[in-house]
């Protein structure tokens, strides 16, 4: 029984049913706000209303299948953490640079971003790691910013 | 008669040394710019039209077309190497292109995509030919309650992209719909879902969200283990690189319908390639032979979304050159550029100019043929791509998606929505929902919304507008009928296995 409680928790389905629907109802309740129906015809809330409707009944519906599932299966889905670990750090590391991006330009967080992933997420050596970062941001300079002449995100540098 | 003395015109301008010279460059250029993400063939065409200034507007136009063709092309070719679509309507050929590529056949499915590009291309321009000005005339019978069920029956296809879960597409396709409500109503001013934020008033941008959750998405799962995406497959020697006889045998009926669909939906003024390209690649795997395969990786795939996404620029045409009407963003510009040069698209427009209309119609074929003769040998290049390590090939794909992302609209806002889309792409991968049905409501959610408060304002409220026009019910009538069809497969299935256990 616990095993199985355990898993209906980690279960995807009913975490994401539950946000789902958790947005249907925000959806709703904002349509709600807006008018349904005007003198013209349908108003701003017409369409989010159902919509929003839909979406509360069917996450609904795929709790109670998550549950029910996590009740029959005999073998309940384990979720590898460490590989969700990889793949959200990537992510953030995404973010980083996004977010770096505006005050130190393009290129060099692009460099920095590359040579993150190849020295600390792939383990290769330094080597590889410079050469390959600083060949990424040379070869898109030269491509976007010199020869399609695209605007990129400029640091203090002008890089 | 009149028609072939017209064409045998037009080919006598097209093929003039210079104009030639004209419609490869259009070809090429618009393929270089279009592989960028985000760079659709609107933004194309809208960079590159200063070029044409200086040119006589026969020549201006035949560039201006082979440009059109070239970035069409050439969006298709990121969606199949690296699951990045570079526009729109890319996103389908994402599906089976990419899985093509990842099976050690991205050779052939670039090949594919050219070749269907190649044949839809042709008939398009053939459409565009002999069928202009009847079907001008019906495209203008469309009113907002035949649009409606339009955006239906693309809705519709969720049934065909749905794999697993049906209640999950249905989801995903729901959540879809709510970005596309993002923003400011067009109807009232009221400002919708926008958090406060003055940068949401405008909606999220389509590609931010597509490369966002392709690629993006894709990428993240994959760096879930170190070394865990190997090397991709890629055959050595340019025959092993081409489609087989047997895929392209596989594809005749997909060319055909990629052709057809993409021509009818393109004449159709604000429906869209991206509309064309789902309509097909429901309509291909709702007539296969092995439905369950797509989505893993079948030539046919690839061959319908990316023959309704040419032939749809022939079908574009149709209502520009003979109505004056611009039917997309792309057509826009073009009408644009007409005016411009002091032409003015119309009725009229065949017996005023035919040195023109008849020059641009056999400039799309000679730029076909251009754009097959230039990529074709490209593909063994473009392959190579294939050959990179992950941990190069990933940062690439990280840095091609900021710079098509922030060259298009120069936001830091819309970089950090493509950072959210693509953990929501990841999310989505991890737990097996569908990504195609989120971009079905994305696209066609605003369009849909915009039809059904359009036909009800028309008919004060009154529902029996939707269904009461022949075309709109004839679209409403295969999209229930479409809705119905995994119900038919399930019964037959359930009756099979009831015959064999009494057997």
């Amino acid at each position: 029984m616990l095993s199985n409680k355990r898993s209906m928790l980690i279960n995807g389905n009913f975490i994401s049913g539950l946000v789902l629907a958790a947005l249907g109802s925000y959806i709703f309740t904002q349509a709600l706000n807006w008018d349904y129906m005007t003198i013209e015809g349908p108003g701003p809330g017409f369409f989010p209303y159902w919509y929003g409707l839909a979406m509360v009944f069917l996450s609904l519906l795929l709790v109670a299948s998550a549950i029910l599932e996590a009740r029959t299966s005999e073998n309940p889905k384990t979720v590898n953490w460490s590989e969700v670990g990889r793949a959200l750090s990537a992510w953030l590391l995404f973010s980083l640079s996004v977010f770096l991006m505006k005050y130190l330009g393009f290129l060099i967080v692009l460099s920095a971003l590359t040579w993150f992933v190849i020295k600390f997420m792939y383990q290769q050596n330094q080597k590889i790691a410079i050469t390959t970062a600083v060949g990424i941001s040379v070869g898109f300079y030269f491509i976007f910013a010199y020869a399609l002449q695209l605007n990129l995100p400029v640091g203090p540098l002008g890089l | 008669m009149e028609i072939l003395s017209g064409l045998f015109n037009g080919f006598s301008i097209a093929l003039q040394p210079l104009n030639l010279l004209w419609c490869f460059a259009g070809v090429f250029l618009g393929t270089v710019v279009g592989i960028m993400p985000g760079l659709g063939p609107a933004a194309t065409i809208a960079m590159l039209l200063p070029l044409t200034f200086g040119m006589p507007p026969t020549s201006g136009l035949i560039m201006l077309a082979g440009i059109y063709y070239g970035a069409k092309y050439g969006g298709s070719t990121t969606a199949i190497l690296l699951n990045v679509p570079g526009e729109s309507a890319s996103v389908v050929t994402c599906l089976d292109g990419y899985q093509m590529a990842r099976n050690g056949r991205a050779g052939a499915a670039l090949g594919i995509a050219a070749i269907s590009s190649f044949v839809a291309g042709t008939v398009g321009v053939l459409g565009l030919m002999l069928l202009a000005p009847p079907l001008a005339k019906i495209a203008l019978s469309f009113s907002s309650p035949e649009y409606f069920a339009l955006m239906i029956l693309g809705l519709a296809m969720v049934v065909l992209l749905a794999g697993d879960s049906m209640i999950k597409a249905l989801l995903a396709m729901l959540f879809g719909l709510w970005i596309a409500s993002m923003g400011i109503d067009l109807f009232t001013d009221a400002s919708r879902f926008t958090f406060g934020s003055a940068e949401l008033l405008d909606g999220i941008d389509f590609v931010v969200v597509a490369i966002g959750i392709f690629a993006l998405g894709e990428v993240f799962a994959n760096m879930e283990m170190q070394g865990g995406a190997s090397l991709l497959p890629v055959p050595k020697g340019m025959r092993e690189l081409l489609p087989t006889m047997a895929e392209l045998k596989a594809c005749r009926f997909a060319f055909f319908n990629g052709s057809v669909v993409g021509f009818i939906i393109g004449v159709l003024p604000g429906a869209g390639s991206t509309i064309a390209s789902f309509i097909s690649y429901g309509l291909e795997k709702a007539v296969s032979k092995h439905p369950e395969k797509f989505g893993t990786g079948v030539p046919e795939g690839v061959a319908a979304p990316e023959g309704a996404n040419n032939s749809e620029t022939g079908g574009a045409l149709v209502p520009l050159l003979t109505l004056g009407i611009p039917g997309s963003g792309t057509t826009a510009i073009l009408l644009a550029a007409f005016v411009l040069w002091g032409l003015r698209p119309g009725p009229l427009m065949i017996q005023d100019n035919p040195e023109l209309f008849w020059g641009l119609v056999a400039s799309m074929y000679v730029g076909n043929v251009m754009l097959l003769i230039l990529n074709l040998p490209l593909i063994p290049l473009f392959a190579q791509i294939l050959k990179l390590r992950e941990y190069i090939l990933y940062p690439i794909i990280f840095g091609i998606s900021i710079v098509g992302i922030y060259t298009s609209s120069s936001s830091f806002f819309d970089c950090w929505m493509l950072s959210l889309f693509g953990l929501l792409g990841y999310l989505m991968r991890r737990l097996d929902y569908p990504t195609a049905p989120l971009i079905l409501g994305l696209v066609l959610g605003d369009s849909m919304e915009r039809a059904l408060r359009q036909s009800l304002m028309m008919s004060q409220g009154d529902l029996s507008i939707l269904y009461h026009r022949p075309i709109a019910a004839t679209l409403l009538f295969i999209s229930l009928l479409l809705v119905c069809l995994p119900l038919f497969r399930n019964f037959n299935q359930w009756r099979i296995r009831a015959i064999e256990d009494n057997g």
